[in-house]
């Protein structure tokens, strides 16, 4: 039976259908789309609270009877990870929420980070049919799927019974993002011996380092990790696959397989002139200061610098989270320069809102093109040039074109970089027999996600660059389900 | 969590520990460094190997209290622990035959000067080295450095030991004298500087490792950035050593500056 016609069968089942006539479609459509509570920007930005409250349990319910059960729902096919969107929702229609949770734990190792962090309205949403036939807003997918993992972790326990039996067979995974988080729940299902090896003191990769607190509270994580050593996955912080253990160390070890989930943690510069005058600074430094080691708490060593005109440049989503974190650190003025329009942006539009709610000026079509600094060398003057859009190129995209003559000059004293990440050279470093692109990301076939070592599979941004966090956990469970069947048909 | 198995001062404020990591241990080589977090509130900050011993799975660290996290490190005693020790980081030495090589190193630059200083001796080189302080406390692991050289040139600025002058007087005395054929240098920025304004002079291969702001050290976030050859390297990955007629250590020294305002 293949995935439709076990869905079918699901939504044959007598709940639902009793529900789907509980209601008609007109009265479910006659509802509005539920507004998530949210802390009020003059508060927020002295704080580091969760902005996105949750819903209520009216709210989510209400919000639930909004979707129309539809017989072949397309909000599935714009979910990377194809969780069972109607049947968890239905779930939340009729107030079974540890159902609904188990549905989406079926499919996806992290729903209360995805339903916070995704771009829910390029994926899931922007295939609703509220949406794509219907001409009304989407139904808050994104916004259920966190209520129900939230809820689910408020009121159950977690069981020890989720624990399956060990296979024996030692598998390894380089990087505990998301990525190789995903890939670990899988694997852990399906019975085998994983241990997780990170870099850092910490796990959770981008989780924690990057995507800030009042977006993604990092007890949100902590307990999605925490899920995962209850199916027996083991974590060793401080350990560099390529570095501390070699290829050669993981055989010796008894592992029988290396999943490679090392992300895209290289900043890229844009390499102007100016670039290393102190003040400028990547994204990932800035939010690892202040995310991973504590830079904002008095009690702890690590320190950031401070700015009162902060100049943030790029358009994605770490940019919203850098220009969002330099408010909250203090800074009067802070700037998002990017060289394209707001339309042309990859963030999600909720950060984008959120941004400019919080008093953040939005620079668009200016792009630096170099910094001066002070006698001590310190960031002190941001020289831009004003962009005009010109032809699409390849990517459909409109390409920013310079102004002639259209250059200013901005004060600035702290500059945050965020144009994007390229892949880590270190474990393609370290074994060199994997083929690699030109770009830098380890070449794996599409479908299984098996790299030119037959051991070896990878995922998420090391194969990608950069790109999201759902992606990276489609990768570790796709990669997860091919490397099981190989190893059980050998 | 890594247990310090032993402790010694050279000085007032320079301790050489023992830890143990059996992992880096076994893998690291000469020109490696570690990360260290002292304890669950310290920042992290690079240390170099000066020494490792796989049978027993430790290794040698050579710390100089200079600021909190080095202070907290340096207060350690056996038995305590780091509470996070990652590694080993950053490009191994390249070692070779090259005929004769001059190791200089300044304070606690000599720490991990010594594993490159054994690893060119190994090589079949015949290596003469100059260590420098400012005075004679300052001069550290000289019979250390003594066992695996074939010549050592001692200089403190007081003259209290050695020969009275900076670490270019040694370096200039071994040049001027006999056929250099690589220069390898560790030691303070300002130093590193000096000595491979010279070296140029002579057109003498130098290769110096560079110790820079670090926060993670695996190439995430690039504060160890420096401009080598007129391009942007990160020192963590690409480094830490250089070809030192090729770094900017004006921009360098800026930038370990960074911070001064923050330095408790």
């Amino acid at each position: 039976m293949d995935e439709k016609d076990i869905r079918k069968q699901h939504r044959d089942e007598e709940w639902r259908e009793e529900l789907r006539k509980s209601k008609t479609a007109k009265e479910r459509m006659a509802t509005p789309r539920v507004r998530m509570p949210e802390l009020s920007p003059e508060y927020r930005v002295k704080c580091n609270e969760e902005v996105n409250q949750g819903l209520t349990v009216e709210m989510a319910v209400e919000e639930a009877s909004r979707c129309l059960d539809c017989p072949d729902p397309q909000c599935v096919t714009g979910c990377p990870v194809g969780i069972e969107i109607p049947a968890f929702i239905k779930n939340i229609e009729r107030r079974d929420f540890h159902a609904a949770a188990m549905t989406l734990k079926a499919t996806s190792a992290l729903p209360a980070v995805c339903g916070r962090v995704c771009p829910q309205e390029k994926q899931c949403e922007s295939k609703c049919i509220y949406h794509a036939k219907l001409g009304k807003q989407a139904v808050a997918i994104g916004y259920l799927e966190r209520f129900a993992a939230d809820y689910d972790r408020e009121h159950n326990q977690q069981t020890a019974s989720d624990k399956t039996p060990s296979n024996g067979i030692k598998i390894a995974v380089a990087g505990s993002g998301p990525a190789g988080l995903a890939f670990a729940g899988d694997m852990a299902k399906y019975g085998y011996d994983v241990t997780v090896f990170e870099a850092l003191h910490e796990i959770g990769g981008v989780l924690k380092y990057g995507i800030p607190e009042f977006r993604l509270p990092n007890r949100i994580v902590d307990a999605e990790i925490d899920g995962l050593r209850a199916m027996g996955v083991k974590f060793e912080p401080n350990c560099i696959i390529g570095k501390t253990l070699s290829y050669d160390d993981l055989h010796e070890m008894g592992f029988n397989g290396l999943f490679v989930a090392s992300g895209a943690g290289l900043p890229r510069f844009m390499n102007i002139p100016g670039e290393n005058l102190i003040g400028v600074m990547s994204s990932n430094e800035y939010l690892t200061r202040i995310n991973l080691m504590g830079a904002a708490h008095p009690e702890d060593d690590t320190p950031v610098l401070h700015g009162k005109n902060v100049a943030v440049i790029g358009g994605g989503n770490t940019a919203m989270d850098s220009v969002r974190t330099a408010r909250r650190m203090g800074a009067s003025n802070v700037m998002l320069v990017y060289r394209r329009s707001e339309d042309e942006m990859p963030a999600r539009a909720e950060e984008v809102k959120h941004a400019k709610e919080e008093g953040v000026h939005f620079m668009t079509l200016h792009n630096p093109i170099e910094y001066l600094g002070d006698e001590k060398g310190h960031v002190r003057t941001m020289r831009v040039q004003r962009m005009e859009l010109g032809e699409p190129d390849e990517s459909g995209r409109r390409s920013p074109v310079p102004v002639e003559g259209a250059i200013e000059d901005v004060d600035v004293d702290m500059v945050i970089v965020s144009v994007g990440v390229s892949p880590n050279p270190l474990i393609p470093h370290a074994i060199p027999q994997l083929e690699m692109s030109r770009r830098g990301t380890i070449v794996v076939d599409e479908t299984t996600m098996r790299s030119s070592l037959s051991d070896i599979y990878a995922g998420g941004d090391i194969v990608r660059g950069g790109a999201t966090v759902i992606l990276a956990m489609g990768d570790g469970r796709h990669a997860a389900a091919s490397m099981h069947k190989a190893l059980s048909s050998d | 969590m890594n247990k310090i198995v032993y402790k010694r001062h050279f000085s007032e404020k320079v301790v050489e520990l023992v830890v143990e990591a059996p992992l880096i241990a076994h893998s690291r080589r000469a020109g490696h460094f570690v990360i260290v977090r002292a304890d669950e509130h310290s920042e992290r900050i690079p240390l170099t190997i000066a020494d490792a011993d796989a049978e027993r799975g430790t290794i040698t660290l050579v710390v100089q209290s200079v600021g909190k996290s080095t202070h907290k490190i340096c207060g350690k005693e056996p038995g305590e622990y780091l509470h996070d020790v990652v590694g080993p980081l950053g490009q191994a030495t390249h070692i070779e035959k090259v005929g004769t090589v001059l190791c200089c190193g300044g304070g606690v630059g000599v720490a991990p000067l010594l594993p490159i200083i054994r690893a060119m001796k190994d090589a079949g080189n015949r290596v003469v080295s100059v260590l420098a302080g400012r005075t004679r406390d300052l001069i550290i692991l000289e019979q250390q450095v003594r066992a695996a050289s074939d010549e050592v040139v001692i200089m403190t600025d007081d003259g209290s030991y050695g020969n009275k002058g900076l670490v270019t007087d040694g370096v200039d005395d071994v040049i001027s004298r006999e056929k250099v054929d690589l220069v390898v240098t560790i030691g303070p920025a300002v130093m590193m500087k000096f000595v491979a304004l010279l070296t140029k002079k002579y057109n003498i291969p130098t290769m110096c490792s560079l110790n820079t702001i670090m926060v993670d050290g695996t190439g995430m976030c690039g504060a160890c950035r420096v401009t080598v050859g007129g391009k942007t390297k990160f020192v963590c990955i690409d480094g830490p050593e250089f070809d030192a007629h090729e770094v900017d250590f004006d921009e360098m020294m800026m930038r370990l500056h960074s911070y001064d305002n923050d330095n408790k």
